[in-house]
């Protein structure tokens, strides 16, 4: 009963996964750098690497429609700088 | 003449820049990001650092900070407000400023002096300057200023490049870029020319034994036409 319970507290919440990358037109040194650093590791077939970042958002909503909408908000107000960045939402679990 | 210069967890340049404002004559005080209300102001300024870490990007986190309401209202009002550096980057993640300051080109940590040219004297900031290119101090990892096309459009038909990377002699060249920002830019102003961000320090050259006098230049001049 008691691990019914703590499923069923489990299921009220929703993982959301965002990634946050540069627009293609935006120069990215870092991935450049990266990039530079591979080569000289013998990985010579590599044409580009771009770096970003991955967000995991646990949240508190059970439809996954309003997770995700909530999740955008937070993308458009914080995690991207929409001049630079896009954002994609990769997952929801 | 009152002034505030407002200290975020990280900030590091808030006591040169309150150094630098009593030596010119401002009455400033010390504002922590966690207050609410602004005193009354004649200048606001947003001092140079590393808010929060520079988590997430430059000046992202301080941009969301309960001081800033007050410092928008400010602004939007018409009042005096400056970000250097890490200031700037706050400045352009509250949208006060269009544009974005990017990591710099080459990677790498630039400390240095460089020239810039002052572009628009049309202001509250240089009108009647004495001297149209300026010594100053960058230290930056994020200067290389970035906005969008449309951006940029209106920047320029706005007068709002506030001062370019130069050589000695005031030149604008490719080569006096420090950091690849767009068209040299080391400085910009919102349209109404109130709000201005530039990553160059003059806090850090008010003393010609230390560093040199083309802050003082500045400073000074900042206090005669608000008088």
């Amino acid at each position: 009963m008691e691990n019914y319970d703590q499923l069923k507290i489990e299921s009220n919440t929703l993982k959301i996964s965002v990634v946050v990358t540069l627009k293609k037109a935006v120069l990215d040194p870092q991935g450049t750098t990266i990039m530079k650093a591979l080569k000289g590791m013998n990985f010579n077939n590599i044409n580009e690497v771009r770096q970003g970042k991955y967000f995991e958002i646990e949240i508190n909503e059970k439809s996954q429609k309003k997770a995700e909408e909530q999740v955008s908000m937070m993308c458009e107000k914080l995690l991207a700088n929409l001049v630079i960045e896009d954002y994609k939402i990769i997952g929801s679990q | 003449m009152n002034s505030s210069v407002i200290i975020f967890p990280g900030s590091n340049c808030d006591r040169d820049m309150e150094v630098a404002l009593k030596k010119f004559g401002f009455k400033n005080k010390m504002i922590w990001h966690d207050d609410i209300n602004l005193p009354k102001s004649d200048l606001v300024v947003l001092p140079g650092g590393f808010s929060y870490g520079d988590y997430l990007r430059c000046g992202s986190m301080a941009s969301k900070s309960k001081i800033i309401k007050s410092i928008i209202d400010f602004a939007k009002s018409g009042g005096l407000l400056m970000g250097i550096c890490n200031g700037f980057q706050i400045l352009t993640e509250t949208e006060l400023l269009p544009g974005v300051l990017l990591r710099n080109k080459f990677s790498e940590f630039i400390c240095k002096n460089v020239f810039v040219k002052i572009n628009n004297t049309e202001n509250s900031y240089f009108k009647k300057i004495k001297k149209q290119t300026l010594k100053l101090h960058i230290a930056h990892n994020e200067g290389n200023y970035f906005c969008t096309n449309d951006q940029m459009k209106e920047i320029q038909d706005n007068n709002q490049i506030a001062m370019f990377y130069c050589n000695e002699k005031g030149e604008i060249k490719e080569q006096s870029n420090p950091n690849g920002s767009i068209n040299n830019i080391a400085g910009i102003f919102n349209k109404e020319k109130n709000i201005l961000g530039m990553m160059p320090h003059p806090e850090r050259m008010i003393d010609e034994y230390l560093s040199g006098e083309d802050g003082s230049l500045f400073f000074e001049n900042l206090l005669n036409n608000l008088k």
